[in-house]
């Protein structure tokens, strides 16, 4: 080809922007794996910590309540559950952002939406740490 | 930003796409990840129930004890355990294993497959009154 303009490009009305400029505000160059990368990192995390969060659930059917909190205070148990309830409440934000940003074409109700899940997987992070901690701590 | 009237996804399911199984498993990711999520808030719940114990825990077991809350309970189970091995189907993707169709169609049905016999097995050792 000896035009540098692509026959796209040239049959646009011209625009007399930097490339640069058009890219602003379309989303950051630096941080674009990010959320790819944490979301699998968090459901590599899952992998072993589903398989101890299932068993310690299944082995803890019919116990009374002082069994149950006698269980999940013990250390490991206890070090297992935070890290299940942290990198599950992670990942869970990870996604829902993801499905929010896929489906929600209403751009009020998609900010909304996106800062509702980030609060609200904060706060069942949080009190899920504090929960274990109580029973783990004050027995 | 350059056409605000493009169609937007999912547009094109019912009108002009036919679903095959590769494209409703990728949905149900979805899907079991949005039940898993909100299953984990029911999982803070019932830990700050263990956590507060006495007419609070009773409450909390009565509720999960229930018709509705096995329902819920089950459904849990299910979407875990169906997001977690599409999860690994996906991992292994991203590390470029199992891309040809045929591999692509059959870690499918073994998801499947594996996740009905997964949770079935899970449910039978918990009705039976827990390992």
């Amino acid at each position: 080809m000896s035009e540098t303009k692509t026959p796209d490009a040239a049959s646009r009305p011209r625009d007399f922007r930097t490339p640069v400029a058009r890219a602003r505000g379309l989303g950051s160059g630096k941080t674009g794996t990010d959320h790819f990368w944490w979301l699998r990192v968090t459901s590599v995390a899952l992998v072993p910590l589903f398989a101890w969060f299932i068993g310690t659930l299944v082995s803890l059917v019919g116990a009374d309540l002082a069994t149950v909190q006698t269980v999940l205070a013990r250390p490991f148990n206890a070090i297992a559950f935070a890290l299940f309830a942290i990198t599950t409440f992670w990942h869970a934000k990870l996604g829902l952002q993801v499905v929010i940003e896929d489906y929600i074409h209403q751009r009020g109700l998609e900010i909304a939406l996106q800062l509702l899940v980030t609060f609200a997987c904060a706060a069942g992070a949080l009190a899920s740490l504090y929960a274990i901690a109580r029973i783990a701590l004050l027995g | 930003m350059a056409n605000r009237n493009r169609p937007l996804s999912p547009f094109m399911l019912g009108t002009s796409y036919r679903l095959q199984i590769t494209s409703v498993m990728s949905f149900m990711h979805r899907a079991t990840g949005i039940v898993a999520s909100v299953g984990a808030f029911g999982m803070a719940w019932w830990l700050l129930a263990v956590a507060a114990g006495g007419q609070a825990y009773a409450d909390a077991a009565a509720c999960l004890g229930s018709p509705l809350g096995m329902l819920a309970l089950f459904a849990f189970t299910f979407s875990l355990v169906y997001h977690l091995l599409n999860g690994i189907r996906h991992l292994m993707w991203d590390v470029g294993m199992g891309f040809e169709l045929p591999e692509v169609y059959r870690s499918g049905y073994a998801v499947i497959a594996l996740s009905v016999v997964l949770t079935a097995a899970i449910w039978f050792i918990a009705l039976r009154g827990g390992a």
